[in-house]
């Protein structure tokens, strides 16, 4: 297989389909799917293609781009925290932030403002600015499918909570959505087939993102697909999807198992932050009642006080960064397994049809109809696009995992950081002191009138006319009235 | 000073034993090994055999005892727990496990060390023997006597009374032996509930490890990152063990001034029950006083029964009056004895001159014990750092 198209390819989006040439088939054929595709009103009822989308301007082929990327990818450096920034497809920046609360009579809901950057022409504008709330997020992904059943939507954050357990306007839980939105905006803008789907451009561009209207006609295009008549059953699946499959099942279990242990340390952690408070407090009040104890108590607990902040920060993090991201993946994978059970009813529609079709031309020399020709060239193009979303999906899963957990060593690494600071500053203030006072105890001197003699070990105790008796200095006032 | 040269003392072994007890029952126990070298030889850098018997457990709370009925106005250096408390769940509470056995010898050369260094304690007679004779040295404790006076002051420690001048001092340091008591438990029982929960933080990483391991069998570039990451995290897992059991030298060190309290607070009762004992003297002798004047001068200055009687059946002959006086001069000359004895008894000075030496004791070992564990928490957060930072470089070749 060659990469002949030519870099950039997919900026240009000017070219009509039948000039660009599909990665996956021979190099010298172009793809032929027929003029179809191109036409805007999707007249074709019969088969849902590649792309599907009928738009102005064709799509470019997915692979090429991917290929380009995925050598992209490798030169990147493992600390690119934006695995998306430095492609050079890059004409389409999105960005959901800035939540605003929202109440009117009926109801009570957050939205978000996406910010589009582009220079692409499908766009009338450079800019756009909008406020989209969950639901809208969730339309555009409802559509996505939809109209490309044959492409991996990226996943949504999860869309019911459960009213009573957690608050859907607390700060931490507005921010871990908004961050999953984000993701999920870039990865479709950042998809060289969806990324020109209409209903994105919509999403990103309408002052009203008016759902009734006018695109119904997409749909129709995407039900063919869907709507694949029940009955086929699938002969032999071919090895490159029985991987898919596997790896994607073993992964979730992985996924899962993960996410468990990660709530399971963020509890003992908890619970560790519960005990290590109380022990702080005890150092504390025992500092109330000691003398030259007192400042080196309070330090200990103070030490304490500083490990509890940062555990607390790290557990935090980890909450908010960590888990979203496993669960958005789980989500993702479920997804997945959809596409890859809608590429087998496609393979299995295809086999069926054929079968029927060879039959009866064996009964009475009936050609192959287009339809079965039409079938087959849909479930390769299904083949083709699942590859290559697949290896696109792969390395993104990378980087995330890469990102992911260099983070969560980053996020453990700071925190013992933080405490052995505030532990050797401490030794410094300990051991300072333990000078001072050595130096002070070596000498016999008059303070405020009370006499420091040092005893030395063997000597005998004081007879009552030893002239040997200590007295404490400082608040208590130790000082003994029995003068001998 | 004393007859006896300065000795260098270390418990150097522990060993099982097994023997019939009191009551004819089978049982094990544990001895230990108490070595000493004269130090002048030490010194003249001769390397003599040092001279060796065995003691158990016991014998040096019969070593204790005595001490603290002959000094009563000295703060003990205290054993080792007779039981292992404040145990947090890993650790073991039995007293065969070889780790309590182990802390327990190190405790008991702490003991000895800390008691032959003591101004006072050093030149008694009966530890001498304790560090020299194997045989023979419980003859020699039992024969002091001591027990009889053990008895009666471990009654008379338990009991409440009221003393009506009391030394403000005294209380005060007793008053301080009560919050010092209290700090180190609270201490010790909120340490043991840290350790337990931070043992549960790291042990819980150990999945990691496995799930990374899982993982990696299915990926292709990442791999080889995931399964060395893995390996990081069980090392993470198991270092937690080592930490805690350092961890346990701070906690005997805790261990040790909490039982010291007691000892304070004991020096401090004591001399409260003999000034209270001094205060009953010194009444007592007053009012005998007071009754001689009366039968001196036949004035009865307060109501007595003897009084009322002699109105009502007349006065008593002048030979059983002489009789009487008789009696009660040499009742109050006992009496100035008791009092002289009762107000050297209570050791004032002895007693307040230890209590200086213990507070400085304490503020230093304490302090060196602060910066102890000050050091075990930077060395542990030090391994944090290397194991997270390993696991990083790891995840950056996945």
């Amino acid at each position: 297989m060659s990469i002949s198209a030519p870099r950039g390819l997919a900026s240009s989006g000017q070219k009509p389909i039948t000039e660009i040439l599909h990665p996956l088939s021979a190099a010298e054929e172009p793809l032929s799917p027929g003029p179809d595709v191109t036409v805007s009103g999707g007249r074709d009822k019969e088969v849902g293609l590649t792309n599907g989308t009928p738009v102005e301007t064709p799509s470019p082929a997915s692979a090429s781009v991917l290929f380009n990327r995925l050598q992209l990818d490798d030169d990147l450096d493992s600390d690119g925290r934006d695995p998306y920034a430095d492609t050079e497809t890059h004409d389409l920046f999105v960005t959901v932030d800035d939540p605003k609360k929202h109440v009117s009579t009926m109801e009570t809901y957050i939205t978000y403002r996406v910010s589009t950057k582009t220079t692409r022409i499908e766009f009338d504008l450079p800019d756009y600015s909008v406020r989209r709330r969950y639901q809208d997020f969730d339309w555009l992904r409802t559509k996505l499918e939809d109209s490309q059943p044959t492409h991996l939507i990226p996943p949504l954050p999860e869309k019911f909570v459960m009213k009573g357990v957690v608050d859907r306007f607390s700060e931490e839980f507005v921010e871990t959505r908004m961050k999953a939105l984000d993701k999920f905006l870039k990865r479709v803008a950042d998809h060289p087939v969806l990324s020109f789907n209409p209903h994105l451009n919509a999403f990103l561009s309408a002052k009203d993102l008016n759902k009734r209207q006018g695109l119904a006609l997409l749909s129709k295009v995407g039900e063919s697909v869907k709507n694949v008549a029940g009955g086929y059953k699938l002969r032999v699946r071919p090895p490159e999807f029985c991987a898919m499959g596997e790896y994607l099942d073993t992964f979730n279990q992985k996924l899962g198992t993960i996410d468990r242990i990660a709530q399971r340390i963020l509890k003992e952690q908890s619970e560790y932050l519960t005990e290590l408070r109380e022990y702080g407090t005890v150092y504390a009040s025992w500092a109330g009642s000691e003398e030259e104890l007192q400042r080196p108590l309070e330090g200990v607990a103070g030490c304490v006080t500083t490990c509890c902040g940062a555990l607390e920060d790290m557990s935090e993090n980890m909450g908010q960064d960590f888990l979203p991201v496993l669960r958005e993946y789980i989500l993702y994978i479920e997804s997945m397994k959809n596409v890859l059970r809608k590429r087998d009813q496609s393979q299995a529609e295809y086999e069926g049809r054929l079968e029927a079709a060879v039959l009866r031309k064996q009964e009475d020399r009936t050609p192959i109809p287009a339809e079965v020709e039409k079938c087959q060239d849909k479930m390769e193009c299904f083949n083709a696009d699942l590859k290559a979303d697949w290896e696109r999906w792969q390395s993104n899963k990378r980087q995330d995992f890469k990102q992911l957990l260099t983070g969560m060593a980053d996020k453990n690494v700071t925190h013992y950081e933080k405490c052995q600071a505030a532990w050797e500053s401490l030794i410094t203030l300990l051991q300072d002191k333990q000078t001072e006072d050595k130096t002070r105890t070596s000498v016999m001197s008059l303070l405020e009138g009370r006499v420091f003699i040092q005893i030395f070990p063997g000597q005998t105790s004081s007879t009552p006319n030893a002239s040997l008796f200590l007295s404490s200095s400082r608040q208590r006032g130790f000082a003994h009235e029995d003068k001998i | 000073m004393d007859d006896r040269a300065a000795m260098e003392i270390c418990v150097a072994e522990a060993e099982k034993r097994s023997g019939k007890n009191a009551v004819s029952m089978q049982e094990t126990f544990t001895v230990y090994l108490i070595e000493t070298r004269p130090m002048d030889a030490v010194a003249e850098g001769h390397n003599p055999a040092p001279d060796c018997l065995w003691r158990r457990y016991s014998e040096f709370e019969l070593l204790r005892n005595y001490l603290i009925v002959t000094y009563p106005y000295i703060v003990v250096p205290p054993l080792p727990e007779k039981r292992a408390e404040f145990v947090w769940h890993k650790l073991s509470a039995d007293n065969m496990d070889p780790d309590f056995v182990e802390r327990r010898r190190v405790g008991l050369e702490n003991f000895l060390l800390r008691v032959a260094s003591h101004p006072v304690l050093c030149n008694d007679k009966i530890l001498c023997y304790f560090l020299t004779e194997e045989h023979g040295w419980k003859e020699a404790v039992y024969e002091t006597g001591f027990q009889a006076k053990a008895d009666s002051r471990l009654r008379a420690l338990s009991a409440t009374f009221r003393v009506r001048n009391p030394d403000k001092c005294f209380m005060e340091m007793k008053h301080y032996s009560d919050e010092l008591q209290s700090h180190t438990s609270q201490l010790l029982r909120a340490r043991a509930r840290v350790a337990d929960r931070l043992y549960g933080v790291f042990k819980v990483h150990g999945n990691y490890g496995r799930v990374f391991s899982e993982w990696s069998a299915i990926e292709k570039e990442m791999g080889d990152g995931l399964q060395s990451a893995g390996h990081h995290m069980d090392a993470y897992a198991a270092s937690i063990d080592d930490i805690l059991e350092e961890e346990e030298h701070y906690a005997d060190q805790l261990k040790e001034y909490l039982f010291y309290a007691e000892a304070l607070r004991a020096v401090c009762r004591k001399h409260e029950l003999t000034q209270f004992e001094l205060e009953m003297a010194s009444q007592d002798l007053i009012s005998k006083k007071q009754q001689r004047e009366e039968l001196a001068t036949g004035i009865v200055r307060t109501f007595s029964f003897k009084g009322m009687t002699n109105k009502l059946f007349g006065q008593e002959a002048p030979e059983q009056r002489e009789a009487r006086l008789k009696l009660l001069e040499d009742l109050i000359a006992e009496g100035e004895e008791t009092v002289k004895e009762k107000t050297i008894e209570r050791h004032v000075e002895k007693a307040w001159v230890d209590i200086q030496r213990f507070k400085e004791q304490k503020d230093k070992d304490l302090r060196e014990a602060l910066i102890n564990y000050a050091v075990m928490q930077i060395s542990m957060c030090k391994k944090g750092i290397q194991v997270w930072s390993n696991a990083k470089e790891c995840f950056l070749k996945m």
